[in-house]
């Protein structure tokens, strides 16, 4: 059954912005689903809102939307598009439930668009709790007793059958979200509570425990001959409890006789039919008892999953390639498994090393909230690791984390650390490692955690014999499928180190031609502050280099991501971003062939700080050296460097320890911005007001941090405008890549904030400054490559806050504003290309007046940190990124909250409640508002002045005014949107229930003035265009196609193809003409 | 696990790999082979097929999960060695009975531990197996290449009669028709039979017959037996004449069905040839096309040799059906590994019967084939 004929376009959802439990896997699967159908021959349209993934790059589909992941936009897509199936199954959970959405409204049907992938049937079984309960019951498979719930009362009643502690899950959520272990008739009460809110049909299961068992993952792929082969076993080194994101995992599974491993093979086989997934990968969990080998099923996905990006990854398997060419007709044995190049796709892979995935958690950036790990994902990135043994892995995986600070866990008593692994916490590992350091016994530790033995007694040798995995000589080894039976095509490696023999040596497997190298690190796991943007660099730079006919060499160990698909780069090492590491690699690289240089600018800040201990080693450094980056990170030096250029900083000082610190306080003058040096997405960030906040923060974040490390004081502009700036510098020449404002003011970290391309706001004398600011800069500092320079206009003047001589968080979504692939430009120029050939027009630096609008909306994982204060501040708390993009800054602001999650009211009550000195602006929001129907509700002080303008509001008790009280409003769901800026610190003030309360009713809150006013516009505009915003495909906007032809499939896509093949060859079809709109 | 002396293991042309010794502190000479599986360690060496080989296991960590009764493919050991890159004892997991190196060890099997397993894979990719062995650092290389040498080669070697029982024996299963004699009699000509192959035919309320492989064609036919199943075993199998003669006198007498050395046996029978692959087939993820139903299946495989295909070809070119002309008339290839198109099965359109050169019963491997025993004893059922 070769290639479906009768369907030619084929509509891909992408999954939106990384949030916890949907981070970049589904890049890396959609841009694998891109690519494959592409060379099938089908035309691909592609909507996602995360302008951060390769998958929205023009060149991956035929036509590219950035809009909100919504049923609106996308129906006006197909509306436009007219493809004849829709592929949801490589979008995560978000996908599956917009195509069920547009399914259910009627959209597929009346445009005729069939649903591939997984039919309609085969979703809803898998994810209504319900009827995936009764299709294992029919198909004979067991699972944990339970009761489907959809109110408090059915819940209660429930507990009776089902006793304590129990899971409760709600059902359609991601990640768990919304779920949790009760331990105790309370938690019991508030996690149905919260679970019935979470669940999009207000239904929850409650699952007997099977807490302590073992967990067990298998990847599933099926095709239409009902053909089934497993890919992938992924065993859980925490027992079940703990949520697999959370999870460490292995692969393949290590503790089941192959006895019972093949009845979970059998009973997967089972699930997948029984749930009637006709076509691709499927993810089955199962509860494993290890003492009565009783087995249970948790729960399916019937999509390319995080898992199963892991499994790919593991394997060398690559599941969403293999579903979306299954997806349009294929069969397993049709396809060919490119790792060998001889053998077909339907086999299973078998492996000869382990693999092992870490989680990456962020709870120091909520603090307030509990930092356990249960049912409900909180990981925020994974790193993996692959060795020759489970201790070599474990440990590697380990040190690819990049902990900012490892736990301290020295003082702790044995009990203690024994109590702690109950319950288990992100630092189990480290104290289950200790414990074994201590001599405490396997059995000791197996008691309290539940973990398997097996682990246990690896985890004691590595505590006891850290060194012993690394005995004998470094090599590289391939990843190839199959074990080495057949010799494997491409080059998928890892470091292991083996016994050299016979007089021999130890084996290599790296071949390589004698095409000079180039190095890219990557970016490591991702967290918050380092996410998808900076593998959206790196594998433009492996493009890059490979377009040069240079062979591209990737290190990274973040198994979600496109850098380390086999296919992005010639050679892949999948290892630790350490300088021991990946100077192990470098050794390879060198050996009988050139090493062109590495690339250490787009990896973020993990690569960056690698940079002098390489080049200590002799290795040469491509790009900006590490002397220029030294004098742009040391702020003494590039204060010293502002000065001379006489640019405007604002006052600084910094501080060896608490005491000089407080010294240095007056000095620079108050508020003070406090920070520990080199550290990225504003760790430890915090505006201090007064000496007894200062040393307030000193007692909390300096007293154990390392005594070597600077603490930074830097004046506060408060109420000042931030500003961000991409550009190019080649030595001689700058070209700025594009200018944006930010939406909110100076104090809210840059990566949280929302901003705008083209500036709405600023004149052109500032631009012009900014302008010539950001070319001396990176003249003087000797940029070659990229640059981001963050100003704050105060006043009316700029101000220098800081330069990041490397690709900045923000490339991505400039380089899609502006239609220009700024990292492979910078990846040329630092090869040698000089800006002046790359021919782009000269005057460019104004780029972004174009005729369009480009707004970047940040989305934070409050509901996850339950306890955490949803407020923004200089450190940075967001896990992704959307991008709103419109004819007008109202519009895009507006399409970018929608796509966000937090769409935008078009009517009811919006709540304010400002800090004094916004007051006035208050009633510029409240004035907005009033004027398109709103009703004004606000608290007292602000109800005052908006009430002084004339403007009609009710007034509304603070909460200890007694109820009804303003969170009364906003729980009962009275309130469709809310302003509340903060009045400065106070834990669990006001401010911090409104919020909070805010956060878990899911309306829009926003907490500066400026989002504010531009959310007042966004709806003012919303509401004077009747309809919905018109949607907008890149390949217009950027002038590689044609305006959409109402017929499907017309002649106008054919030159649409040859645009693509050149991005740069094509000049962006940019008004040149700056034209300040407002 | 103590893990001690130093070990190697050598091959017959000279390739060397270091590791440590870990069971029996002996040295062992055969066939080193290597399996893909990834679990199953205990029925693997149990397994009498891997008679007269060491088994190299690509997977690093073997022994995870100790060993069990459960687990027994035969009554004993019937591998000369592991090969190992990180072994276990793994005699504290929940299931294990004892621990797979202690019990190595207690059986007198040597095995190593430490070897750089991947590279002496991909040597054997390469250069194909071969004779080699496994020694404790206090032989040396020349006394080791010399008890190498005095190894006979796999090629022409006869190992069943190793294996086979020395005895007739009967076994019912706990199903009432076969304990009262209603069910089928299957006559298993046993060189070699895995435990699992006897089970899955007493699941199905059989009673089974094993024969010693010398037994005649009558005494086969003693008690009218429903059909005769050819076992897996070790060895070449163009070595076994008298055996493949005994299935003559089989053929168009009963139905006769045959598993791996069985599927040999039963093709020479019918006057096909066999050959050694370069390095065989053994793991758990070969996936072979059932012709008649185009289904793909995973199977368990361990084989050192393979039937021709129709016109003498080692491989065969397209998804179908075709015939050998055989001495009891037509055959059509019924299955074909999708790997490297070797045959995998056969089924006999003249006389009832056919076989499968992979390893319908698993233990250890996937079921995905397990029906094949139905699909045998319904074709046989009077
Ligand atoms: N009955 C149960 N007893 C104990 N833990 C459970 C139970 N059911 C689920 N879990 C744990 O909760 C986690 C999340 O549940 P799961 O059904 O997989 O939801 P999700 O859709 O979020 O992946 C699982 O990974 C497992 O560790
Ligand atoms: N002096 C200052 N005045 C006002 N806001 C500042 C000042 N310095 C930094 N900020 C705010 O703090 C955020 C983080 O600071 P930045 O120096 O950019 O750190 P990072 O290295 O984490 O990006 C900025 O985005 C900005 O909003
Ligand atoms: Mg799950
Ligand atoms: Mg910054």
């Amino acid at each position: 059954m070769p290639r479906r004929n009768d369907i030619k376009r084929i509509l891909i959802l992408g999954s939106g912005p990384i949030v916890i439990g949907q981070a970049a896997e589904f890049d890396y699967s959609g841009v694998q689903a891109c690519r494959v159908l592409r060379q099938e021959g089908y035309e691909v349209v592609l909507v996602n809102s995360n302008p951060a993934t390769i998958m929205t790059d023009p060149e991956l589909a035929d036509a590219t939307y950035i809009e909100p992941l919504l049923p609106g936009p996308v129906a006006q897509v197909i509306e436009r598009e007219r493809p004849d199936a829709l592929l949801p199954t490589l979008g995560g959970q978000t996908a599956l439930n917009l195509a069920k959405a547009l399914r259910d409204d009627g959209t597929l049907d009346r445009f005729g668009v069939e649903l591939i992938g997984a039919d309609y049937n085969a979703i809803t079984c898998a994810e209504d709790r319900e009827l995936f309960r009764e299709a294992m019951q029919k198909a004979g498979l067991k699972m944990p007793t339970n009761v489907i719930a959809t109110s408090c009362e059915q819940a209660l009643a429930a507990l009776d059958q089902i006793g304590l502690p129990c899971i409760v899950r709600p059902a359609f959520t991601l990640g768990g979200r919304g779920g949790g272990i009760a331990r105790t008739a309370s938690e019991f009460r508030a996690i149905v509570a919260r679970g019935l809110e979470a669940s999009p049909i207000g239904q929850i299961l409650i699952d007997q425990s099977v807490l302590g068992w073992g967990e067990f993952e298998l990847e599933v792929m099926r095709d239409k001959a009902d053909n089934v082969v497993i890919v992938c076993s992924i065993e859980n080194v925490d027992p079940m409890g703990v949520h697999t994101g959370d999870s460490v995992t292995v692969a393949p599974q290590q503790t089941l006789t192959d006895s019972l491993y093949q009845q979970l093979r059998d009973q997967a086989i089972t699930v997948i039919r029984a749930v009637g997934v006709e076509t691709g990968g499927s993810n089955v969990q199962f509860a494993v008892n290890p003492e009565t080998e009783e087995i249970l099923v948790i729960e399916m996905n019937p999509r390319v999953s995080r898992s199963s990006a892991l499994a790919s990854k593991a394997t060398g398997f690559p599941i969403a390639k293999i579903a979306a060419r299954l997806a349009v007709g294929y069969l397993l044995e049709e396809i060919d498994n490119d790792i060998t190049g001889l053998t077909p796709a339907s086999f299973e892979p078998t492996i000869d090393y382990v693999v092992v995935k870490w989680p990456r958690f962020a709870f120091e950036k909520f603090p307030g909230s509990v930092s356990s790990l249960s049912t409900h994902m909180k990981s925020v990135g994974e790193a993996m690791a692959i060795g020759r043994t489970f201790q070599q892995a474990f440990a590697k995986a380990m040190r690819s984390r990049e902990l900012d600070k490892p736990p301290n866990l020295a003082k702790a008593g044995n009990e203690a650390l024994l109590e702690s692994l109950e319950v288990p916490a992100p630092d189990r590992y480290e104290a289950i490692l200790e414990l074994f350091r201590r001599g405490v016994e396997i059995e000791a530790i197996r008691q309290r955690s539940s973990i398997d033995p097996w682990f246990l007694r690896e985890l004691r040798q590595l505590a006891l014999h850290p060194q012993a995995p690394e005995r004998g000589v470094r090599t590289f080894k391939s990843v190839d499928t199959c074990a080495a039976e057949f010799p494997a095509r491409t080059p998928y490696h890892y470091s292991s180190f083996e016994l050299p023999s016979g007089g021999r040596g130890v084996e290599h497997e790296i071949v390589r031609g004698q095409r000079p190298s180039v190095v890219i690190l990557g970016a490591g796991p991702n967290r918050i502050g380092q996410g998808i943007e900076f593998d959206y660099c790196c594998v433009h730079a492996a493009m890059t280099v490979r377009e040069l006919e240079m062979d591209a060499v990737m290190i990274n160990c973040n198994p979600e991501t496109v850098s380390t698909d086999y296919d992005t780069s010639d050679r892949l090492y999948f290892e630790p971003l350490t300088a021991e590491d990946v100077l192990g690699v470098i050794e390879a690289e060198r050996d009988g062939a050139e090493l062109a240089g590495v690339i250490v600018q787009f990896g973020g800040q993990t690569p960056l700080k690698l940079a002098a201990a390489l080049s200590q080693a002799g290795v040469p450094l491509l790009g900006t050296s590490v002397e220029a980056i030294d004098l742009a990170e040391d702020r003494s030096r590039f204060g010293a460097l502002l000065e001379r250029l006489g640019f405007q900083a604002p006052p600084y000082a910094s501080a060896a320890n608490a005491q000089e610190a407080i010294a240095s306080a007056e000095r620079v003058g108050y508020p003070l911005l406090v920070r520990p040096s080199y550290v990225l997405g504003g760790r430890a960030m915090e505006i201090v007001y007064s000496d007894e906040g200062l040393e307030d923060y000193l007692r909390r974040e300096v007293a154990e941090q390392d005594a070597r490390n600077t603490i930074y004081l830097d004046r506060f502009l408060e109420d000042a405008v931030e500003v961000d700036v991409d550009a190019l510098c080649d030595g001689q020449d700058v070209w700025i890549g594009g200018i944006m404002q930010h939406v909110e003011e100076a104090g809210v970290h840059s990566g949280d904030s929302a901003c705008v391309l083209p500036p709405h706001s600023l004149g052109q004398e500032m631009l012009e400054q900014i302008r010539a600011t950001t070319r001396a800069l990176a003249l003087e500092i000797g940029v070659v490559g990229l640059l981001n320079v963050q100003y704050a206009v105060y006043h009316g003047e700029l101000y220098v806050i800081e330069a990041n001589p490397r690709a900045s968080r923000t490339v991505p979504f400039v380089s899609k504003a502006v239609g220009v692939p700024l990292a492979k430009l910078a990846c040329k120029v630092m090869l040698g290309t000089k800006i002046a050939e790359l021919s782009l027009p000269r005057e460019r630096e104004g780029l972004g007046f174009g005729e369009h609008v480009s707004v970047k909306e940040a989305v934070l994982p409050f509901d996850r940190f339950e306890g955490a204060d949803a407020l923004l501040g200089p450190e940075m708390r967001s896990t992704g990124e959307v991008m709103g993009i419109a004819r007008d800054f109202p519009t895009a602001f507006a399409k970018a909250q929608a796509a966000a999650g937090l769409p935008l009211p078009s009517s009811g009550t919006a709540f304010i409640s400002v800090t004094d000195s916004d007051k006035a602006g208050a009633f510029a929001i409240a004035q907005i508002l009033h004027d398109v129907g709103f009703a004004i509700v606000a608290t007292r002080g602000t109800a005052e002045t908006i009430s002084r303008m004339g403007i009609p509001v009710t007034q509304l008790n603070k909460i200890g005014d007694g109820s009804p009280h303003v969170v009364d409003w906003i729980e009962r769901g009275d309130v469709a949107i809310v302003v509340n800026t903060p009045t400065g610190s106070g834990a669990r003030s006001d401010g911090w229930e409104i919020r909070n309360a805010a956060v878990t009713r899911g309306v829009p809150c926003l907490t500066t003035l400026a989002a504010g006013i531009s959310a007042a516009r966004a709806i003012a505009r919303a509401n004077s265009n009747a309809c919905e915003p018109e949607v907008l495909c890149l390949q217009e906007l950027h002038g590689v196609r044609p305006p959409a032809a109402s017929e499907p499939g017309g002649d106008e896509h054919a030159d649409g193809h040859s645009a693509h093949a050149q991005p740069l060859a094509a000049p962006p079809a940019h008004g040149l003409e700056p034209a300040p709109r407002e | 696990m103590s893990a001690s002396s130093g070990a190697y293991v050598l091959l017959e042309d000279g390739t060397r790999f270091d590791g440590e010794s870990c069971a029996a502190e002996t040295h062992a000479v055969g066939e080193v082979v290597f399996t893909t599986g990834m679990s199953g360690y205990q029925e693997s060496v149990t397994d009498p097929s891997f008679a007269g080989q060491l088994i190299t296991f690509t997977y690093p960590h073997i022994g995870n999960y100790g060993i069990s009764a459960a687990a027994m493919e035969s009554e004993r050991i019937w591998a000369r060695a592991a090969i190992m890159r990180d072994a276990r004892d793994g005699e504290d997991a929940p299931s294990a009975e004892r621990g797979w190196l202690a019990w190595l060890k207690d059986c007198g099997i040597p095995a190593i531990t430490g070897v750089d397993t991947r590279a002496l894979v991909r040597h054997i990719r390469e250069a194909g197996s071969m004779r080699g062995g496994l020694f404790p650092a206090s032989i040396d290389e020349q006394q080791a290449r010399e008890l190498i040498a005095a190894e006979p080669a796999m090629d022409g070697r006869n190992l069943v009669e190793v294996v086979t029982p020395k005895q007739l024996s009967e076994l019912y299963g706990s199903d009432a028709p076969a304990r009262s004699g209603e069910g089928m009699l299957i006559s298993v000509l046993d060189t070699g039979v895995k435990a699992s192959i006897v089970r899955n035919l007493l699941e199905r309320g059989a009673r089974v017959r094993l024969h010693p492989c010398t037994s005649s064609a009558e005494q086969l036919l003693d008690g009218d037996p429903d059909m005769i199943m050819l076992a897996n075993g070790p060895g070449d199998p163009a070595a076994l004449g008298y055996v493949v003669e005994t299935v003559r006198q089989l053929l168009g007498v009963k139905p006769v069905w045959g598993i791996c050395l069985g599927h040999q046996m039963l093709c020479r029978a019918l006057g096909l040839e066999t050959f050694k692959l370069p390095f065989g087939h053994r793991g758990a993820n070969h996936p072979v096309k059932d012709l008649a139903t185009g289904r793909v299946e995973i199977t368990s495989q361990n084989h050192g040799f393979a039937v021709l295909a129709p016109g003498g070809a080692k491989t065969i070119e397209h998804d179908e059906p075709v015939r050998w002309e055989t001495d009891f008339g037509a055959a059509v290839l019924s299955h074909v590994n999708l790997y490297d198109r070797t045959v995998e099965g056969l089924t006999l359109l003249d006389v009832p019967g056919g076989s499968v050169q992979y390893h319908p019963e698993a233990g250890p491997g996937p079921h995905d084939s397990v029906h094949l025993f139905d699909r045998f004893l319904h074709a046989s059922a009077k």
